[in-house]
């Protein structure tokens, strides 16, 4: 029985264990006189008794999945002559592996050393042992451990509260494996940031205002200094977010107000959608849409006026990346719009305040700390965008605030620094790490900041 | 109220619900206004007004006056339109789509439903207080300051210092924020805000007040002291009231009118209406034979 049947075999199990566990308690309720004298409703017995069942057959099933190779290999090493056993780990590890491609059928079959032949034969012997007894082993457990749950299920079983507390562990466990992943992910950008501050300044890093991490391979070579200061990409970050902010915030937040406050409903039903289509175009089709269409734009235009526009520049960047985010701008800020109360509105009106003295002075007032929130979401998202960035703002780290120059972006350069075939200890990879964790400080710090403000927001109409 | 008229319901649930329903309709069908509808020199004139809300009419063919300086109330069971009638006496149904009027509504001889109007003059004049305080998430002042200052009605801000003084002394809330006038409305409890919003709308001066249920929300006293204020208030200002309280209406009103299922029943001296009704309808009411 391979392992997908026994899940199987083991979900049937459990749901015959639901089926019994129910049964008993309700010929049980029959005794002590209705459903209504047990604990709890006689589904919380059937699920009891299948989480008896289900629970300690899979814990048996993955522990064994994990741990059935090690032993197995452990036996496999052991039953190898002596001379093999004294091997170190590194080469035990090759024997196993050779082991294994005989098991195979990978190694021709002549010519094996007959230790070899005759442990890879036992290899195929204890993992058929270990299948078959895997099986015996998950089936008898789901069934000791069900019929365990079944005897118990007894009137003054605390059914309801059981089942419930195990759910609750479960949903808890959940939210620990997106907890755990996240700190996971912040832990090995933290230990790898410090192996890049071993061989760089955190100082030179944080202030330095030349970014080359080009490193010299051979002590002769020529151009390859080796800079790692941030403060450009830095810049160029935070000079493109600012013309995408500046696009976006006014751009979204008049579409929503005129979403929420004057469009009729049908006109609302057709423009909504459309707005959210934006969101759903791809940012490489944004990326090139820039690189190709607006980047000469600008360029030819500046042109024009004598302006001298390098045809990578951070304002085509930026105004494309303000597109991409208006439809994220225009929809948070059109909830938070909805979600000022009507009455508010009916207040002004009431007064003989115009439409747009109420949305001034009474609907924008009192959304705004929601907008700001939208706005600080918005803020992190253009901060993180890449692609747009890398096909149309260049790679050029210059330190400049003029947006007809190409700038580059703090992504940009991680996505630089890791494509192509790269040493994995050399400052030039590590140095993403330390952007990478630079990158995630920031865009934090602007999400907690985003998510207070909301919340603050949210507690003013409850 | 609500919830008493609710316990009728369920101890006499055969009467109402069955035969007095279907003798109600009937009756509402053939009823025409009776009482006094008119007075002289009205303020409000209404004539023939329909209100309806897409398909559905909400309001039947109504026509009252409401006389200058006098409190009108106005009653009736729960979704018979009283809202609806006075929301549109400053167009405030003119948010709601799908919304329209027909009929005749004027103020001091004015077609309030003139198209060349402007709605913006027209509700500083008819003011309004809602059901459930909505204060402004601004300071005290800043709520009471709001109608004068989009009005342009003062100038120096010593002058709105005054008018701010003095409508919260009128709303009786002075001596009680005071001190706090640059903390949020927001932050008083019910009973005061509801009284802040009565300031803000008596800061602007309008002629006509429409109250919409302003004491559903409150506990007896904040009721009684915003009762005091209509009393006050009816020195100067003409007032429309929706209650479903019959004491209050009895308590503050000169005349009172009856709603039922989109009419207009009876319009008579409150004292009357509530002792000696003319119509059946009306009487049933008020005696709490049907909610
Ligand atoms: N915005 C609206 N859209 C559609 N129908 C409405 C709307 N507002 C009110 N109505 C309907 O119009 C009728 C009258 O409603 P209205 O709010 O005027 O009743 P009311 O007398 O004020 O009731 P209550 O005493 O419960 O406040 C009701 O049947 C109601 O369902
Ligand atoms: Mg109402």
């Amino acid at each position: 029985m391979d392992t997908s049947t026994l899940l199987a075999v083991t979900a049937a199990l459990t749901a015959l264990a639901y089926v019994i566990g129910r049964g008993r308690s309700l010929s049980q309720a029959a005794n002590v006189g209705g459903i209504r004298n047990l604990n709890s409703l006689p589904f919380y017995y059937g699920m009891l008794t299948a989480l008896w069942c289900g629970l300690p057959a899979l814990a048996l099933l993955i522990l064994w999945v994990i741990f059935d190779e090690p032993i197995i290999h452990a036996l496999v090493i052991d039953s190898l002559p002596e001379q093999m056993r004294q091997l170190s780990g590194s080469e035990l590890g090759l024997l196993i592996n050779s082991v294994e491609n005989i098991a195979a059928g990978n190694s021709a079959a002549m010519g094996v050393d007959p230790h070899l032949q005759a442990a890879s034969e036992r290899l195929i012997s204890l993992r058929e042992a270990s299948r078959q007894a895997l099986v015996v082993v998950v089936l008898c457990g789901g069934l000791l451990f069900g019929i365990f749950g079944w005897a118990r299920v007894r009137p003054q079983l605390k059914a309801r509260v059981q089942v419930e507390t195990t759910f609750k562990l479960a949903l808890l466990l959940c939210s620990c494996i997106a907890i755990v992943t996240t700190l996971g992910i912040v832990l090995s950008v933290l230990f790898e940031s410090l192996r890049f501050f071993q061989t760089v300044s955190f100082f030179d890093f944080i202030f330095g205002l030349d970014w080359s991490p080009q490193m010299a391979i051979r002590a002769d070579q020529v151009g390859s200094s080796g800079a790692f200061g941030a403060v450009p990409l830095f810049v160029g970050t935070l000079l493109i977010s600012a013309i995408a902010m500046l696009v976006a915030v006014p751009t979204g937040l008049m579409a929503a107000i005129y979403l929420s406050e004057y469009a009729g409903r049908r006109l609302r039903a057709v423009v909504k959608p459309l707005l959210e289509v934006l969101a759903g175009i791809p940012t490489v089709v944004y990326g090139f849409f820039a690189a190709l269409t607006v980047a000469p734009m600008i360029r030819d235009n500046g042109a024009v006026l004598g302006l001298d526009v390098s045809s990578e520049s951070a304002l085509a960047a930026g105004l494309v990346m303000g597109v991409m985010i208006i439809p994220f701008v225009s929809s948070l800020s059109d909830d938070v719009i909805n979600a000022v109360p009507q009455s508010l509105r009916d207040g002004s009106f009431g007064l003989g305040a115009t439409r747009s003295e109420t949305i001034r002075q009474v609907v924008i007032p009192a959304a705004l700390p929601g907008i700001v929130g939208g706005v600080l979401l918005a803020v992190s998202r253009a901060i993180g965008e890449t692609m747009i960035v890398v096909m149309a703002a260049g790679l050029a780290a210059n330190l400049t605030a003029n947006p007809l120059e190409s700038v580059t972006t703090v992504t940009v350069q991680i996505v630089t620094l890791l494509v192509g075939d790269q040493e994995f200890d050399s400052p030039k990879t590590l140095s993403a790490f330390a952007l990478g964790l630079m990158l995630f400080v920031v865009t934090l710090t602007l999400n907690y900041i985003a998510l207070h403000v909301v919340r603050k927001y949210r507690e003013q109409y409850e | 109220m609500e919830a008493t008229v609710r316990e009728t319901v369920e101890q006499k649930p055969e009467r109402l619900l069955d035969r007095q329903v279907i003798d109600d309709q009937e009756a509402v069908t053939a009823a025409a206004t009776v009482g006094k509808p008119f007075v002289e020199a009205p303020k409000m004139a209404m004539r023939n007004v329909n209100v309806f809300y897409g398909e559905k009419q909400a309001i039947f063919d109504v026509s009252m006056d409401i006389g200058s300086n006098e409190v009108v109330s106005m009653i009736g069971p729960s979704g018979c339109g009283k809202s609806t009638f006075l929301r549109a006496l400053n167009r405030m149904n003119d948010t709601i789509e799908g919304c329209w009027i027909e009929g005749s509504l004027q103020l001091e001889g004015q077609d309030i439903y003139d198209p060349k109007l402007d709605v913006v003059p027209l509700r500083a004049r008819v003011g309004m207080v809602f059901q459930k305080p909505n204060p402004f998430p601004k300071s005290i002042y800043d709520n009471v300051a709001y109608g004068p200052r989009i009005h342009g009605l003062v100038d120096r801000r010593a002058d709105l210092d005054e008018v701010v003084e003095t409508s919260l002394q009128r709303a009786g809330l002075w001596n009680e924020v005071k001190d706090r006038l640059a903390q949020p409305g927001t932050g008083l409890s019910g009973g005061q805000q509801q009284r802040l919003c009565i300031a803000r709308t008596i800061a602007v001066s309008p002629e006509v007040i429409l109250m919409d249920e302003p004491c559903s929300a409150l506990d007896p006293i904040a009721t009684a002291k915003i009762e005091e204020l209509i009393a006050e208030l009816s020195e100067n200002f003409t007032i429309a009231i929706v209650t479903h309280s019959m004491q209050q209406a009895a308590r503050v009103s000169s005349r009172t009118a009856y709603f039922h299922l989109g009419k207009l029943i009876e319009v008579n001296d409150t004292e009357k209406v509530f002792t000696n009704p003319e119509h059946e309808l009306t009487e049933a009411y008020i005696t709490g034979r049907f909610g």
